[in-house]
């Protein structure tokens, strides 16, 4: 159908909204409470259009089009109300910009210069006081900076935890942690993804690393996780740019890290380690279905909300863990470096891996922690940015990696099903002796929320699925529940998407931003020189240097969970 | 004929402040198909100064509920539910409950406040969740209660399509009177009748100087005693205040103070506005452009009618009352 948006005839189809429409074409309507992952909820009321032929203003993000519609989003009784709605919403809203993650990129400081607000003028912040909260480390809420959008409250509804709930009456609303004892945060960070102002946001490491870097005793070495090299260029205005991991690795030089390691290393021990698991699990039959455990977000919700599982979840160490393991051990002896004297430090796309880094379980035999902190692709750019670097603007130099250049295998790990597709091409040759046919396993590629698929391995039959958001990851554990040999090999995101859809990742997101995060992965995996775990030949030295000589295996590369559903009021 | 039919002649108007056709919206339920229908008695009667619902219980009761089982059989509901104010409640749920007898009506102890007597915030009550407005459209009569097609009205309407089942409908309405006035009490008087003549009717002839809160004591408009000449729109409430014992500031406080406190707090201008209405007028140097840059706001912005219509008494006391 036609419809006319400030004089331009648009082509739309039945059951989009006018908000939907105008943005298609670059019709710039703000929008607050709205969000595609998100139900409508018309609650900023921002987004009114005037509608020929209806009386009052109408919000676009609710209003469905219909044939011959003339809508004008800019009269100057809009402009009015939107300012004033504006001024009272900063007047909910206590500015901490030098402070927030959000400074100079942030959607209402955009509107407050675009439509002249003077912040704090005629109405004082009425905030002042309200609490902080701070779960696992790994994500904070600010109530003093929140506009009571509910878009935290619907992602943790759809994140299955529901930890997150709007109490209170008018005024005095306010978005609490669940207290009875029943919920918890499983720190996916997604209330942070969908948050338009900053006042839920990752729990902020910017200044412990910067300390740690001015520290001249200590060594600081960063690893780059696989979904940054896809992501943070957004950051800096560079949507469709791909900045590679050695322009990271010289601007993060630049601004201090003495060494700078691909986490995606990691990654291809995780698929070796958690091939040999697998393939041991079906012969055996135990523990079947296998899960992945690299999400700690996902590993979270299954402790706490169904430790009926934790014996399906693979053993194996998450890459950074792993690389930060490898790092202070391996690495620290190769450098004559005091492992205590080395400060790892994670470039992730989660919130979670804030919490994971924290566990006790990962200890390493001296009781030093394989990693000690994780930075957020935000916080690093904003890092970056405080240094005034852009990676874009470096040349790149080689990264230090200690085990020399991943595969393709271990670049994929960002995206939904890549964890899975690295474990099948290593599994398959562990197997068959004979490489994966195509290497591609596509079946799980994509950022649909559940991907279903049948591959022959050895005269059996592998069934697999690899799902992405929890909402999704809930149906599949039904699934398995029902019946057990439904799936013999699951991968579970907790961030729609995967990792390149998680709670550190630049905001905002939608489905056409993952999916295009992704692509970016498989495209760099389709041009290396090699595809498989197996074959990377500094990983396979390493074992045989290393891990095969040592007894430390098992604390350098595998873990166990706890239930923390025990102990709960 | 029937019943809707009947409705359409009597040309009853929903008695909840919106006056919609009551036979349109009954019609619209009866035509969408569904296994599972409702019909919602909306007996909140949470407008201050308004107590022509409780009247109907008091009075009324059984016409009331042949009214509802009217609906029920007319819509194609198989439960109804009545909705009842909470301090009513625990007065008369089970003089109630003893007049329903059979199971399929339910009565439901309404909480909430102001707000849940919007229909469907009342309906998002029951369900059990927040107290607030949905989006419309959809409306309840195709997306109701849990989704179903629900006939939502007020109690005095559902009363008079009893009436008018029983062909006793006398195109009468039912206004709470109160104030500072001789008779106060609920009065039954012709529907199209002025102000001025139900003043009249229930002998409220007051020689002092007054003027008067029509259509509820929140969102009602005020009225000096020259502008009487015209019907009542709204909720069926008069409040009759006199003018020399009454400080008018005190009165625009206490509704900034309701508006504050019953806004469910959803959308930003009614939230944040009603929060700065008090604000402004509790000041020692109050901003009054600010304030009517809120009401202008308010009312074209707000998610719902509470929001919209909440500036309604202070602009109709400056233009009618103060600058007079």
């Amino acid at each position: 159908m036609i419809i006319t948006i400030d004089n331009k005839t648009i082509e739309c189809e039945e059951g989009e909204t006018i908000l939907q429409v105008a943005r298609r074409v670059g019709i710039d309507i703000p929008a607050l409470c709205y969000h595609s992952d998100l139900p409508i909820k018309a609650n900023c009321r921002l987004c009114v259009v005037e509608i020929e032929g209806m009386d009052r203003l109408q919000t676009s993000c609710s209003t469905k089009v219909k044939e011959g519609m003339v809508v004008k989003t800019e009269t100057d009784e809009i402009l009015q109300t939107r300012k004033v709605n504006l001024e009272l919403l900063f007047a909910a809203h206590v500015e901490k910009c030098p402070t927030c993650v959000y400074d100079n990129r942030c959607k209402i400081q955009d509107l407050a210069e675009k439509y002249n607000i003077k912040i704090d003028d005629r109405m004082k912040d009425r905030k002042h006081g309200r609490e902080t909260y701070v779960f696992g480390k790994a994500v904070k809420i600010d109530l003093s900076k929140c506009v009571d959008c509910q878009n935290c409250v619907d992602a943790c509804q759809l994140q299955q935890a529901r930890f997150l709930e709007t109490r209170g009456k008018g005024y005095k609303t306010q978005i609490l942690p669940a207290d009875d004892g029943t919920k918890d945060c499983i720190y996916c960070g997604q209330c942070v993804a969908h948050c338009p102002v900053g006042a839920a946001s990752e729990y902020n490491n910017i200044n412990e690393v910067e300390e740690a870097i001015r520290k001249l005793d200590k060594i600081v070495v960063a690893q780059i996780a696989p979904s940054i090299r896809s992501s943070i260029g957004e950051e800096f205005d560079y949507a469709g740019g791909m900045v590679s991991v050695q322009q990271l690795a010289e601007a993060m030089r630049i601004i201090g890290f003495d060494k700078v390691f691909d986490t995606c290393v990691g990654a291809d021990i995780t698929t070796i380690e958690e091939a040999k698991e697998l393939v041991e699990r079906l012969e055996t039959g135990n523990n079947l279905p296998m899960m992945t455990s690299c999400c700690p977000g996902w590993v979270k919700y299954v402790e706490f909300y169904h430790p009926e599982f934790i014996p399906n979840l693979t053993t194996v160490r998450s890459p950074q863990t792993i690389l930060g393991g490898i790092v202070k051990t391996y690495y620290a002896r190769l450098q004559g470096i005091n492992p205590e004297d080395i400060v790892v430090v994670s470039v992730m796309p989660c919130t979670a891996k804030k919490f994971e880094i924290a566990r006790d379980e990962l200890k390493l035999e001296n009781g030093i922690a394989p990693v000690d902190y994780v930075l957020t692709t935000r916080e690093m750019a904003v890092l970056l940015k405080k240094y005034k670097v852009n990676p874009f603007n470096v040349k790149g130099c080689p990264l230090d990696n200690p085990l020399g250049d991943p595969t393709g295998a271990g670049i994929i790990y960002g995206a939904s099903g890549g964890v899975m597709e690295s474990a099948i091409r290593t599994a398959y040759f562990m197997v068959m002796g004979e490489e994966f046919q195509g290497i591609n396993y596509e079946k799980v590629r994509g950022i649909k929320g559940i991907k279903r698929g049948t591959l022959k391995l050895g005269g059996r039959d592998l069934r697999v699925v690899a799902t992405s958001g929890m909402e999704n990851a809930v149906k599949i554990l039904e699934e398995a529940r029902q019946n057990p040999y439904v799936y013999d090999y699951i991968e579970i995101m907790a961030c729609p998407g995967g990792c390149i859809g998680g709670g550190g990742q630049p905001i905002p997101v939608d489905d056409t931003i993952r999916l295009r995060r992704a692509k970016a992965l498989y495209a760099l995996d389709q041009n290396s020189p090699i595809r498989v775990a197996h074959k990377n030949q500094s990983v396979i030295k390493f074992y045989e240097d290393f891990l095969d000589e040592e007894d430390g295996r098992e604390e350098l590369l595998y873990t166990h969970f706890r239930n923390r559903k025990i102990g709960r009021r | 004929m029937n019943l809707i039919q009947k409705l359409k002649r009597s040309g009853l108007a929903g008695r909840g402040g919106a006056g919609f056709p009551a036979w349109k919206k009954w019609e619209a339920v009866k035509q969408t198909p569904n296994k599972e229908k409702y019909v919602v008695c909306n007996l909140s009667e949470g407008e201050p100064g308004v107590k022509k619902d409780k009247y109907i219980l008091d009075n009324y009761l059984k016409v009331l509920i042949e009214g509802i089982e009217a609906a029920m059989k007319t819509v194609g509901a198989r439960h109804a539910i009545i909705a009842l104010k909470d301090e009513y409640y625990d007065k008369v749920s089970d003089i109630v409950k003893e007049h329903i007898g059979n199971e399929s009506i339910d009565i439901f102890r309404k909480s909430g406040g102001y707000i849940s007597g919007e229909e469907t915030a009342l309906l998002e009550a029951i369900e059990g969740q927040r107290v607030e407005p949905r989006i419309k459209p959809p409306y309840p009569t195709t997306d109701g209660l849990w989704h179903c097609p629900t006939l939502i009205n007020n109690a005095e309407t559902l009363y008079s399509a009893g009436l008018v089942s029983h062909g006793k409908y006398k195109n009468e309405r039912l206004i709470s009177i109160s104030g500072d006035c001789p008779y106060t009490g609920v009065f039954s008087v012709p529907e199209n009748f002025t102000i001025k003549q139900v003043l009249e009717l229930s002998k409220n002839i007051m020689t002092y100087d007054y003027f008067v809160q029509a259509g509820g004591g929140a969102s009602g408009i005020v009225l000096n005693r020259n502008q009487l000449n015209r019907p009542l729109m709204g909720m069926g409430a008069i409040i009759v205040h006199k003018r020399d014992i009454t400080k008018v500031g005190d009165l625009a406080l206490k509704w900034a103070k309701f508006f504050r406190d019953e806004s469910c707090g959803k959308c930003v201008p009614c939230r944040e506005g009603t929060y700065r209405i008090c604000e402004i007028l509790e000041s020692e140097k109050p901003n009054w452009d600010m304030l009517y840059d809120i009401f202008d706001t308010m009312e074209k912005t707000s998610f719902c009618a509470m929001g919209t219509m909440a500036s309604a008494p202070f602009r109709s006391l400056v233009n009618n009352v103060l600058t007079k």
